[in-house]
This record gives structure tokens, C-alpha cells and sequence, in this order.
């Protein structure tokens, strides 16, 4: 492939989950991607822009442009920041730089599938495995298709995990159902935030997962911190720490 | 803002965990019979985009098509009346009625006269008002407001209904639902065959006909209409469509979008009065020609009322339509409200995760979480969220538009979240807490590492 590539790491990624930053960056490196780590970045501006303050997130989506402007591509292990810079960057001048930048942000399992044309991982994951497609990625970016227009489970994050050698994907009651993490929701909304997210950890736990994986590691906090605190048999594993050969 | 928000009305539903997850399993069933009566028809998103764009188009030329309608349903010798809002529309029904010494009057499938508050009104002026709509009556004999825009006593259970019925109706307290709508029959039918003027709403008012067609399943919207010397039909002004072939488009998107039937069991096109009877029509604006006003959410008036997106959505399923202390709940009232009272709904458009999950099964494809997002920043911009929310994002974003503040403050969160984790997640401060773990706390960021590692910079 051609062009350099940047990474974007989303900021409570960087800080909370370093391992995951780590897995996308010797991922891409294993698919023969040198990807550079723009020291400048922090974040996308989401959290502020869906709180609905996106004037005080105007300042962090300059710098995100500023910072990636000039790569061919940005790839991130986030559905949902890559959304963001895809769908909700209207607010910035739309500046050949910002239309470019938006245009060339790619969530990593479709960077993975639709421009390395990876087909075959290479790795073996031998465990039952949920997986959570974050609404984002599934209805925002449309890299699932969503069963309201009559999708069944699919998208670029399963072609690639189904080709993962001894992988068990577990068919959920509903596959496309959201886990209630939602930004700051999750808090101001809690009760309802965490009902959602109790709902969605029991259908993967009553389809027997050990693991749920998603492209968004903010899903799986959420649902983490709920089994954590209930004491449940399941891990969570970013998708990016099974495609790089990550054990439980 | 509102003292009871949303996410206070939200938590006393959730206390009940047991009766939450049946409230959502009987929504997602009726989810679940949508997706099948709609894909049954492969020419679905078809459908969908000419429902769209014969919408927009409508709102467009919104003036020209209200007149045509009036002029055509004049012509059929109705009479039409306009309303500006909830209080002209009130006094307009209880003019026609004192005209006519009307006692009792009879409603049905009318989510406008709910939104006007037409029956206490009536009530308070000596009309005694009867709902004849299975569900809505329900809701009248508890003395509660609909939970939903179709299905109104869908928060109810057929126990409780039966307890209800046995109370105001005698009765036995059986919950069989052949029981309890044959009781339901027998003391709606006499109430209908005495009653002076019948009410019901408007599903799809036809420009070039003047017809108005109501779609119902019970058909006591006919029989009130047919048996009384007086009917009116409320219709927001929204309900304008331009020709009889859009009904085609319409029909077949509305009932298999809001139940997962392939059409109402009624579908009634009121076009002239009955010899020695008379049909009015009240044309109500009530909020509608500022939302046209607005270019960011006028796509909202493209609604046809169907209730899918309230079926649909994560957040309505497990709070409970009276949660949203609005007529109109759900994803589609989180986007209707803000625009009668901001200050008092400033909180809805804050109820959703924007899953999206609405604007998928919206048979009009109203773009319902991009325009909660932008509810949510007229909300801000508006004042209307706490100084402490206001606060916390100025100083968010502050952070983050500075990598060095950025990294100062993750070192200092992690070295929080590590030492102090039970004051960071103390559940009186920290509504994570309550039922969650904190993320973990690693002494390390990725960038640090990488710098670490990698030697940049």
C-alpha cells in the first residue's frame, strides 16, 4: 500500500486503554503498514460536541485536522470518532483540509478490509466470542447492516473475526441492540444507561460468550465496569487485541 | 429547566426492574412484528424514499396544499375551521358543540386533542367526553395520559386493566382480552348511540379531494362518526397531503411501520357530510409554522405518526413513555418538544445515545439523531442546561485543545483513579459507580509508551 498512514488514538484510549493503541499499532504494522503516531493529537471533539457544547469542542476539531492534514490516510479503533469526524465536522469551515481529513478517517476494520483488502487475519482466537457492533460504526458509518433495514449480523469487523482460526461467533436475540454507553449519557441518564447496558450483557451471556468484542472500546467499558460489578464470567476485548493475536 | 427531566421520570420507572424488561419485551415484540411486514415487501426502501420526498415536497409548498384542501373539502360541504394553537382549537370545538346543545361527545384516534388538553377543558365546560378507543379509554378510566402515540395503554398490563375495568365498569376481574374488549364493547356501544357530536383525528387530509382518511383498528372511530349528528375531525396541519395516489405510498408504509399489519383493519375516507348531518374540520397550527420556520428541524413535520421509532428505541423501551412528560414521546417527541417549550423539554433531546435505530425504521426517514444533536446544541446555546455542565465542557474542551494540558490531566486522572478510587467513584459524586467498576488506571498512556518505545519526539 501507498501513502503514509497516521493513527489516531481516541483520548480515553490513550489513557485508559494503552494496550488497545498497542494492539492497532503492531496490527497494522503485521499487515505491512508503517503507521506513524502524530504526537500533537488528543481528541476528536465528540464528547463536548454531543453534550451539545460542540462550540467548546471547535478549538480540539481544528487541532485534529491541523494534526492529520497532509496523511493519505488516519486510521482509528473507534467506530464512533471517526463518526464524528465523518458526520459532525459541518461546524468547521469546510476548508479543502478539513474536507480531505474528513474524507480520509477510517475506522480500522474497514481500513483492514476495504483498502488493505485484508481476507485472512492470520490468528487464532479459540473462544466463544459476542460481538458488539457500536452504533456508530453499524448506522452511522453503515459498516454493518442494521436489522432495521433487514440486515443480518454482519459488517467488516465480523468478515474478519470469522476468519480468525477456531473463533466461535455467538448468534445474539439482538444483534444490533445499543449497550446504553452514549457519551455523557451515561452518566446523566444513568439509570437508564445502565439498564441497557445490564440487558445487553445478558443476551451475551445467556449465548454462552467468554468475550465480547467490539470496534469501540467506549462500549466496552460500559459494559465491562456492568460485569465487573456484577462478577460475570466474560472479558471484553477490543477487536483490534484479537486481530493482533491477543490471548485472554 | 424542567425539575422533572427526564432522566428523573426514567429512574422511578427503572425501580421496578421486573416490570422494565416486560415493557421492553412488549415493544420489542411489536418492533419485531414491523421488521417482518416490512420486509415482506421487497420495494420497502422504495417506499420509504418516495414517502420522503413526497413529504418534503408537501411541506414545501405547505400554504398552497392547506388551501386547496379547504377550498375541495368546502366544496363537499364541510366546514373548515383554522386554529392557531391548542386554546383557539379548544374554543372552536366548543363552539360547534354549545351550538348544537351537545351533552356528550364521543373521541377517537385524535393525539392532537391530547396535545390541545382538549377534554379537561370540555369537561370543565360541561361536556362530558367519552374516549372510544380501546387503549384511550383505558387511559381515561385510570386518569392517565397515553404512553404512547398508538398503542396508548401499552404500558398497562391486561391484570391491571382488568382490576381497572372491574373498579369503574363491574366487571368480573378476569384478565382475558376477549373478556375484557367485549366488556369494553358492550359499554362503549351504548355510549356511542346516545352521544350528540362524535371527535376523531386525521391520519391523511387529501389536497385535491378534501377527503380526510382515518386508519383504525376498533372502528368506533365509524361508529361515532356514523351514528352521531355531529362530527368533527382535528387535523394538525402537517396531515396535508397532496393527492389521492400518495395515499398508495402512505397506507402501506403506516400500519406494517406502527404495528406490523399490512393495514389498519379500517381505513376511512370521510369526504361529505351524511344527508342532515354535519362535518367540521379544525386545521390546527399549535407550534407547527415555527417548526417550518426552522430549516435544521422541519423535517420533523414530516411525521406520520406511526409510533415505530418509540417501538424502537433502546431509551423509550426502558423508561416508559410518560417519562418524557410530553404527548408525543420517544425519539419523535424528543424532537417535536423542544420546539413548543425549550425550557420545559430542554431535557429530551438529552434521552437518547443517538443509537440511530429511529431514523432506520422512520417510514418517512426523518433524520431523528442528527436532529436530537442539534436540538442538544439550541438547548446549550439556549441556557438550558446546568452552569455546572456548561462549566465542565468549557473546561473539557479546553483541555483537549491543548496536548500538554491534555497530558497533564490524564497523568492526573489515572494517578486519581489509582489512589483514590473509592473518592472519583464515591456513587454519591459519581453516577458510574452506582452500578458500574471504574475503567482501569494503568501508569503508563499509550503515548507515553510510544515515546518510550518509538523515540518520537
Amino acid at each position: 500500500m501507498n501513502g503514509r498512514v497516521a493513527l489516531f488514538v481516541p483520548c480515553y484510549v490513550d489513557q485508559l486503554y494503552p494496550q488497545v493503541a498497542r494492539a492497532t499499532l503492531e496490527l497494522l504494522d503485521r499487515h505491512g503498514v508503517g503507521v506513524e503516531f502524530p504526537p500533537e493529537q488528543t481528541c476528536c471533539g465528540q464528547p463536548m460536541a454531543n453534550a451539545g457544547c460542540e462550540r467548546d469542542a471547535l478549538e480540539t476539531a481544528r487541532g485534529f485536522v491541523r494534526t492529520f492534514a497532509g496523511y493519505d490516510y488516519v486510521v482509528s479503533p473507534s467506530g464512533s470518532c471517526v463518526h464524528h469526524v465523518r458526520h459532525h465536522y459541518d461546524v468547521l469551515e469546510q476548508t479543502d483540509e478539513v474536507r480531505e481529513v474528513r474524507a480520509r478517517t477510517f475506522e480500522l476494520c474497514q481500513f483492514l478490509v476495504e483498502v488493505l483488502k485484508v481476507e485472512d487475519p492470520g490468528v487464532a482466537f479459540p473462544h466463544r466470542v459476542g460481538v458488539h457492533v457500536g452504533c456508530h460504526a453499524q448506522r452511522g458509518l453503515r459498516l454493518g447492516e442494521s436489522s432495521e433495514l433487514g440486515g443480518r449480523p454482519g459488517g467488516v469487523m465480523r468478515v474478519l473475526l470469522e476468519r480468525v482460526r477456531g473463533i466461535e461467533l455467538v448468534e445474539l436475540d439482538r444483534f444490533d441492540e445499543c449497550c446504553g454507553f452514549g457519551g455523557t449519557f451515561c452518566v446523566t441518564e444513568e439509570t437508564v444507561s445502565v439498564r441497557m447496558g445490564q440487558d445487553r450483557v445478558s443476551d451475551h451471556a445467556r449465548h454462552g460468550a467468554e468475550v465480547i468484542t467490539s470496534g469501540d472500546m467506549s462500549c466496552l467499558m460500559h459494559m465491562d465496569g456492568i460485569i465487573r460489578r456484577q462478577r460475570l464470567p466474560i472479558r471484553v476485548l477490543h477487536v483490534a487485541e484479537i486481530l493482533n493475536g491477543g490471548t485472554v | 429547566m424542567n425539575p422533572e427531566t427526564h432522566a428523573t421520570a426514567a429512574t422511578s420507572f427503572l425501580r421496578d426492574a421486573e416490570r422494565t424488561g416486560w415493557h421492553d419485551q412488549a415493544l420489542w415484540f411489536v418492533r419485531q412484528k414491523r421488521d417482518l411486514a416490512a420486509h415482506a415487501v421487497p420495494e420497502w426502501e422504495t417506499l420509504r424514499d418516495l414517502a420522503s420526498a413526497i413529504k418534503r415536497h408537501t411541506v414545501s409548498r405547505l400554504a398552497q396544499y392547506l388551501e386547496e384542501f379547504e377550498r375541495r373539502a368546502a366544496d363537499n360541504g364541510v366546514v373548515a375551521h383554522w386554529a392557531r394553537d391548542a386554546a383557539e382549537h379548544n374554543a372552536v370545538v366548543l363552539g360547534i358543540l354549545r351550538g348544537r346543545g351537545v351533552r356528550r361527545l364521543v373521541k377517537s384516534k385524535s393525539m392532537l386533542t391530547e396535545e390541545c388538553r382538549l377534554n379537561p377543558f370540555l369537561e370543565r365546560n360541561g361536556v362530558e367526553v367519552v374516549e372510544t378507543d380501546l387503549g384511550e379509554r383505558i387511559v381515561q378510566l385510570a386518569g392517565e395520559e397515553p404512553s404512547h402515540i398508538v398503542m396508548p395503554a401499552i404500558h398497562r398490563k391486561k391484570e391491571e386493566v382488568a382490576a381497572l375495568f372491574h373498579r369503574t365498569l363491574g366487571t368480573r376481574e378476569d384478565p382475558d382480552p376477549v373478556y375484557l374488549a367485549e366488556a369494553a364493547r358492550r359499554h362503549l356501544r351504548g355510549l356511542m348511540a346516545s352521544a350528540d357530536a362524535a371527535l376523531t383525528g386525521v391520519n391523511f387530509a387529501v389536497a385535491e379531494t378534501g377527503a380526510m382518511v382515518v386508519c383504525t383498528n376498533e372502528g368506533n372511530a365509524d361508529v361515532g362518526a356514523h351514528l352521531a349528528p355531529v362530527h368533527i375531525a382535528s387535523m394538525g396541519l402537517d396531515k396535508v397531503i397532496p393527492r389521492t395516489e400518495h395515499l398508495g405510498v402512505f397506507l402501506r408504509l403506516l400500519a406494517r411501520s406502527a404495528t406490523g399489519q399490512p393495514v389498519t383493519a379500517y381505513t376511512s375516507h370521510f369526504v361529505t357530510p351524511r344527508p342532515g348531518a354535519e362535518l367540521h374540520v379544525v386545521i390546527v397550527d399549535n407550534g407547527r409554522t415555527a417548526q417550518l420556520g426552522r430549516p435544521d428541524f422541519r423535517e420533523s413535520l414530516h411525521c406520520i405518526r406511526c409510533g415505530a421509532c418509540l417501538n424502537t428505541c433502546p431509551v423509550y423501551r426502558r423508561s416508559g413513555g410518560h417519562s418524557y412528560g410530553v404527548t408525543v414521546a420517544g425519539p419523535i417527541g424528543a424532537i417535536v418538544a423542544p420546539g413548543l417549550d425549550l425550557a420545559a423539554h430542554a431535557s429530551l433531546p438529552f434521552a437518547s445515545t443517538l443509537c440511530g435505530s429511529c431514523a432506520d425504521v422512520c417510514p418517512v426517514k426523518i433524520d431523528i439523531p442528527g436532529q436530537l444533536y442539534r436540538w442538544r446544541q439550541v438547548a446549550v446555546a439556549g441556557g438550558q442546561v446546568s452552569w455546572r455542565k456548561r462549566l465542565g465542557m468549557r473546561l473539557l474542551g479546553a483541555t483537549l485543545a491543548s496536548v500538554s494540558r491534555y497530558e497533564r490531566a490524564g497523568r492526573l486522572v489515572r494517578l486519581l483513579l489509582r489512589r483514590a478510587p473509592g473518592v472519583i467513584g464515591h456513587p454519591a459524586l459519581d453516577p458510574w459507580s452506582r452500578s458500574r467498576e471504574l475503567p482501569p488506571a494503568p501508569k503508563e498512556s499509550f503515548r507515553e509508551w510510544y515515546r518510550r518505545e518509538r523515540g518520537a519526539r
